[in-house]
């Protein structure tokens, strides 16, 4: 059962050879059976889920089911959920109850959605290995010594492991498509605004996207469907009507024009990832594709001017945690600053107090024209790039990561090569684009992500592409050993 | 050394919306305390601010009736620094594109010198919550409510030369937020302060001195006394070999005397950046003009069509038209009595305003209608009452005894316009005071009003006064 993809669990649901229940259950079980190894879950809501599925079943038989009616699922703990801790990752919120739920949440509650439990991720969404959070890092499951990615790890792990069908995330710098590139499933970050932020703990809110991680495009796009559309409580949320993305899935990909940019091949690709993307692009090809090589002048400046604008913006989105009003507060504080400082200073871990001050330095008198104006700048020439090359290709692919999963502990005392490991997906955040990772083979026995991105609002397109490829491919349904 | 005073003033008013700047909650003064903060003033992980369109066109009603421009582009930025009572630990401002810039308000002085004083810009930002430290023995209580609400800082040149002109300035754009219904002005509860910027130089130099910026005064007296305080103060250091340190000072009336707020070393670097969670405020020229529809007639409008219409003095009309409820009221008042401007003039300005200010009274709650004012100013112009006992009528009105008419009626205080009558009660106070007649013949002539006093007596003041005096004089000449 497990082995299914939400698609097939869907169908059966309707069919009622499988009840919401059972399915829950099946999934309740694998959590206890593999998370302890694992580290996926941060929360898991067992008594609630089986309610919520009852719920579910009660509705299916009604004849008001929609596709994701029973389905369970894992939230990100970003996402607020009413009731059930939302920690972030961090000590800061170990204790918050969040008493309302994001617009997501409630999307996906309204939809039927069964929501097992919360998913471990990096302290505040920050980092590429889900190192960095309080409750310790995820092992991937395709190799235990690695990491699955960040910063959504537990999310994409969870996936992987087939412990849920699908599960929701967000993406600042690729914090979706580099753990499902790692952990060999399919993730897609929409366009900025496509997802409302509205209870999605911010870490940079201009670059912050929910999106979801599954096992193939097409259940992605059932996901997607849901999560996405307007929402008048985030006013970065745009108002337009959310494509049908199902109905595109099938187009034929003949005269597809795929923009291959020269600088996502250079120095820093790992030869096997460089392999396996080289033979999905002659996958592309057989269906139909043309392959049109382009450039993308300033992609040398992605890394850079995220890391300016990113923490800058984190740096004040995280001013809020002061241990006043709610989160971590530290013991017996003799003053105002005391309360501060030591709040803080507990209750953050050493990458965000890294950021935070990296950003607070950017946004500082004297030196934020250098930084955060001349990063916002780099950031429309990386916009423009990327809007010349839509002029010529439909999508352009790439590796979404340098490497498969590297080994636990291997960089996480060089925040730089961390850094780096972003370094094809963080330009699609500058400039706001959707993009999607889809399993494309494996290179040391680990899984390769294919990086396809779109242009603004092409979210069907990138389901299409990525569907077709797996209906001529079977990367996709590659489990990991024991799982 | 002769110096001259530099002021400029900022302006915090409270914008009169009935939810927050950027959520839903409700602005309503005086709630228990955190009873009006939503998930959204409490700053929680993970919402949003969305913009409240009120706020919108309400700057842009000021910003017109200042002959500002209102601008077609505005941005939210972020205002970064930490206090308890600031939720997000950044207060959501404008900095570099305010949404109103470069108008000016024309202020009248006391010599009768018409001022004009520049508006730098007018800002959109929401309030912080209060920090309460009585009652919670050794630690601060966090009242968020406030949290949230609209203001509109708005922001003079400094050019204005004294503290009076600074008060005059105050209160032309108090009178004026209230014309324009953004702001109930209320400063006893804080929605409407000001900081001001003070500094001194000697006279002739162009160049401005070191400034000190008096925070947070909420009162028209304290602006007067903050300022000239400061400005002993800087005089004196200056003169006495001292420099003015560019900082924050508080204004305390308990011990008269400004003092630094926080020192140098604890300069907040605010950080400034656009709001992300935030799009740019787009406006177009068919808003505008929609908002230019709604103003209402303004003060100083008003003011010169009360002298052209009303045949008032300047001053009169300049006092009457200090606020929108008074202004309204002797408009009320003139069209109840038939068209009396003058007359509604001094008794809106001399009567009603002196019972209003003895019994502490808003003009919006005066037991005494503008109807009912009216309507006894016709019985003084028609010769029913005299002046003197249409005050007796107005108190009685006043203390809920009916109207004019009742009054009069029910305590027989219709002027007596009897000649006969009147000459009677004359001819009593003649031969009741034959010695005062001789005197008066005699030459002293004051001794007419003595005459008066007793006849008005004699008739509790009903007589008419001008038949009073015509008779007597032609009794007492004859």
């Amino acid at each position: 059962m497990h082995q299914k993809t939400l698609v097939e669990l869907s169908a059966d649901l309707q069919k009622g050879s499988l009840s919401s229940e059972e399915l829950t259950r099946a999934c309740l079980e694998r959590i206890s059976k593999y998370d302890a190894e694992l580290n996926s879950f941060v929360t898991v809501v067992d008594q609630q889920a089986l309610a919520a599925a009852q719920a579910a079943d009660a509705r299916i038989k009604a004849g008001k089911a929609g596709p994701l009616t029973g389905i369970p699922f894992a939230h990100k703990d970003i996402f607020c959920t009413r009731g059930v801790k939302t920690s972030c990752g961090s000590r800061m919120l170990d204790n918050f109850i969040a008493p309302y739920d994001a617009t997501v949440t409630q999307k996906l509650l309204e939809a039927g959605a069964v929501m097992v439990g919360k998913t471990n991720m990096d302290e505040f969404a920050m980092g590429s290995s889900n190192e960095t959070s309080f409750y310790g890092p995820v092992k991937n499951p395709w190799d235990a010594t690695t990491v699955p990615g960040g910063s959504s790890g537990g999310s994409a792990a969870a996936v992987a492991a087939r412990l849920v069908p699908a599960s929701t995330g967000t993406d600042t710098g690729g914090s979706i498509r580099q753990p499902a590139a790692l952990c060999g499933i399919t993730g897609i970050k929409p366009t900025y605004g496509r997802v409302s932020r509205y209870g999605m703990i911010a870490f940079a809110s201009s670059l912050d996207q929910g999106g979801a991680f599954t096992r193939s495009a097409e259940d992605a796009a059932v996901m997607l469907g849901a999560m996405a559309g307007f929402d008048e409580r985030d006013s970065t949320s745009v108002d337009r009507p959310v494509d049908d993305y199902m109905a595109g899935l099938n187009a034929p990909l003949q005269g597809l024009k795929i923009g291959l940019p020269k600088e996502y091949f250079g120095e820093g690709l790992d030869a096997g990832v460089a392999a396996a993307i080289e033979a999905a692009l002659d996958e592309y090809r057989k269906l139909g594709a043309t392959i049109v090589d382009i450039t993308l002048p300033n992609t040398h400046l992605s890394v850079p001017a995220y890391y300016v604008v990113a923490p800058a913006e984190c740096s004040s989105n995280l001013s809020r945690f002061d241990g006043v009003r709610f989160g971590y507060r530290a013991s017996e504080p003799k003053d105002l600053e005391d309360l501060y400082t030591r709040s803080r200073g507990e209750g953050f871990g050493d990458e965000v107090k890294r950021r935070i001050l990296v950003g607070a330095y950017a946004l500082s008198a004297g030196y934020y024209d250098a930084y955060y104006l001349k990063a916002q700048k780099v950031r429309r020439l990386i916009r423009d790039d990327f809007l010349r090359a839509f002029e010529q290709v439909d999508v352009i692919m790439g590796p979404t990561a340098p490497s498969v999963a590297f080994k636990l502990g291997e960089k996480a005392d060089d925040p730089v090569s961390m850094y780096l490991s972003d370094i094809y997906t963080i330009a699609v955040n500058l400039a706001g684009l959707p993009a999607m990772s889809i399993p494309a083979g494996f290179s040391d026995g680990l899984p390769v992500g294919l990086h396809v991105v779109g242009n603004y609002f092409e979210e069907g397109r990138l389901l299409n592409v990525g569907h077709q490829y797996q209906q001529a491919t079977d990367w996709h349904t590659h489990a990991p050993q024991g799982f | 050394m002769e110096w001259e005073t530099v002021i400029g003033l900022e302006i915090h008013t409270q914008l009169a919306t009935t939810s927050k700047i950027f959520s839903g909650a409700s602005t309503t003064y005086g709630a228990e305390p955190n009873t009006q903060a939503c998930a959204v003033d409490l700053g929680l992980p993970g919402v949003l601010p969305v913009l409240n369109a009120e706020v919108v066109r309400m700057a842009a009603k000021f910003g017109l009736a200042t002959h500002s421009t209102v601008a077609k582009r505005s941005v939210f930025d972020r205002k970064n620094y930490f206090y308890p009572d600031l939720p997000k630990g950044y207060q959501i401002s404008q900095l570099a594109l305010p949404i109103v810039h470069d108008g000016y308000l024309d202020i009248d002085l006391e010599d009768g010198v018409t001022k004009r004083i520049g508006i730098t810009r007018a800002h959109l930002e929401e309030d912080a919550g209060k920090s309460l430290h009585e009652s919670f023995q050794g630690m601060t209580g966090i009242d968020l409510n406030r949290a949230g609400t609209p203001l509109l800082e708005i922001v003079s040149e400094p050019e204005l030369r004294s503290a009076r002109e600074a008060v005059a300035y105050m209160r032309k754009i108090h009178s004026l937020v209230r014309y324009l219904d953004i702001s109930d002005g209320n400063m006893q509860e804080g929605s409407f302060r000001c900081d001001a910027n003070v500094s001194v130089r000697p006279i002739g130099q162009e160049e401005f001195g070191t400034r000190a910026e008096i925070k947070n005064i909420s009162c028209f007296s304290f602006v007067e006394q903050a300022i000239n305080l400061e400005v002993e103060r800087q005089i004196m250091l200056i003169e006495s070999g001292g420099t003015v340190v560019q900082e924050t000072r508080l204004f305390d009336p308990d011990k008269h005397e400004t003092r630094p707020m926080r020192s140098k070393e604890e300069a907040n670097d605010y950080r400034y950046f656009p709001d992300p969670d935030l799009l740019p405020v787009e406006i177009d020229d068919d808003f505008i003009e929609a908002v230019r529809n709604t103003l209402p007639e303004l003060p100083d409008t008003r003011k010169a069509r009360f002298v052209s219409e009303h045949g008032l003095s300047d001053y009169d009309a300049g006092v009457l038209t200090a606020s929108r409820e008074l202004a309204d009221y002797f408009e009320a008042v003139v069209e109840a009595s038939g068209g009396q401007g003058k007359l509604s003039a001094n008794w809106v300005m001399g009567e009603l305003s002196g019972a209003l200010n003895k019994s502490d009274c808003e003009v919006k709650d005066s037991p005494v209608t503008a109807a009912a004012l009216g309507a006894m100013l016709q019985r003084i112009e028609d010769g029913t009452i005299s002046g003197k006992i249409a005050k007796q009528v107005f108190e009685a009105m006043w203390n809920g005894e009916g109207s004019a008419d009742e009054i009069i009626e029910q305590q027989g205080l219709k002027q007596i316009s009897d000649s006969s009558a009147i000459e009677g009660i004359i001819r009593e106070v003649l031969d009741n005071n034959p010695k005062q007649i001789e005197q008066y013949r005699g030459g002293q002539e004051k001794l007419f009003g003595f005459f008066v006093g007793q006849v008005m007596k004699a008739t509790q003041g009903k007589a008419n006064p001008k038949q009073v005096n015509e008779l007597l004089r032609k009794l007492l000449d004859s």
